[in-house]
């Protein structure tokens, strides 16, 4: 798929500029909120066929955590912070003092505790987005889900259902100890925000 | 192909199953995994459906196996290609859930429901009869046909395996 007619390197650039302001402010917020240092990869830009896509978090099969919302506003789109489930059992033990779930069977404030930190770290992101941009841009209230990638990240990848069968995400991994991945931040702008992210941004078209 | 092939779907995507192949499809959300059946020739075929209808396609090559009323037709043209005969294919299908519940969603976060209603719609536009279906709910499937037997399998994490 061609998405970008014209620059498309400066522009994959720019984007990965966005995924770094964000995921810079939500690392922030979860070193906060840890009381650790939280460290980030540099975020990755691409163009994916939709498989591939929950490849990243383990294969469409695997089982992950996942706060999804929608983002309104001038530049729409779908956000997912995904936590691995090792990492989501400290936040609650350390953050909340849980003795969390052995196996998959989170309970009702066990969900709702990961869903608020979702949403607290998706705000960040966001704001941090917005206040960059110019725009407007505002989260859905959250929902949370444990099931399989491929379900999960399908929900992400309908706008670009329409256009073809890739789709562009803004990844960002969240590193503990310079190493072991916590989680990931994706972000999948609507086909149709890229113009007003780059016109906001002052890119050429 | 022989008993004991895999032939994976994948998203968006279709194919057919003889000799005792299984047909498999992951991580099924909001998208519908369909399948065929011709019991005598023993041909399976299977769609994993993204969305209902082609009519809001914006894509220069259209892909068939994406929507609902495109799929079912062309999943239809590749069996009978192979033998299969329309009258005597049996439909089974699961997915379409509705993963995450937002608050005043737009429709677009309804697609899970549209997109079974839609591939119904084209079935009984073939008259091809949906003799079992798993859809719905708000979880995750991973569905496997076998073209020896027709039995359709469905995994979910917190149901485990179901046959239909």
């Amino acid at each position: 798929m061609n998405l970008f007619k014209n620059d498309a390197d400066f522009k994959m650039d720019v984007l990965r500029e966005v995924g770094n302001i964000g995921a810079g402010n939500a690392a922030t917020a979860l070193s906060t909120l840890l009381n650790k240092p939280v460290d980030m990869a540099v975020p990755t830009v691409s163009l994916l066929p939709f498989e591939a896509i929950a490849e990243r978090v383990g294969g469409t099969e695997a089982v992950v955590i996942a706060i999804f919302l929608r983002v309104e506003g001038d530049a729409p789109g779908n956000m997912f912070f995904i936590i691995n489930k090792e990492p989501a059992r400290r936040i609650l033990q350390g953050l909340l003092g849980f003795n969390a779930a052995e196996n998959d069977n989170y309970s009702e404030l066990e969900l709702s505790a990961l869903n608020e930190i979702g949403n607290i770290l998706a705000g960040s992101y966001l704001s941090s987005l917005a206040d960059f941009t110019g725009l407007h841009m505002s989260p859905t209230v959250p929902s949370l889900a444990v099931d399989m990638a491929g379900a999960i990240l399908s929900y992400g990848l309908l706008q670009f259902g329409t256009m073809g069968d890739d789709a562009l995400l803004i990844d960002t991994t969240f590193l503990e100890g310079h190493q072991e991945a916590e989680g990931h931040f994706f972000l999948i702008p609507d086909p149709e925000s890229f113009d007003k992210l780059f016109r906001a941004l002052g890119v050429p078209l | 192909m022989t008993e004991g092939t895999l032939i994976k779907v994948g998203m968006a995507d279709l194919n057919i199953a003889e000799g005792g192949a299984m047909l498999r499809t992951t991580g099924l959300g909001s998208c519908v995994g369909l399948t065929l059946f011709d019991p005598i020739l023993r041909i399976g075929g299977m769609a994993h459906i993204m969305l209902p209808s082609s009519d809001i396609a914006r894509e220069g090559q259209l892909n068939i196996a994406k929507y609902a009323d495109t799929a079912v037709p062309e999943l239809l043209r590749r069996m009978t290609s192979k033998g299969a005969v329309t009258g005597r294919l049996i439909a089974k299908m699961a997915g379409g859930a509705q993963m995450f519940a937002l608050v005043g969603a737009a429709d677009t976060m309804r697609i899970g429901p549209r997109n079974v209603e839609a591939t119904k719609q084209a079935l009984e536009y073939f008259s091809i009869p949906l003799v079992s279906e798993d859809t719905g709910g708000n979880y995750g499937r991973t569905v496997e046909l076998s073209s020896q037997t027709g039995v359709f399998s469905i995994r979910s994490v917190q149901f485990g395996v179901k046959e239909i």
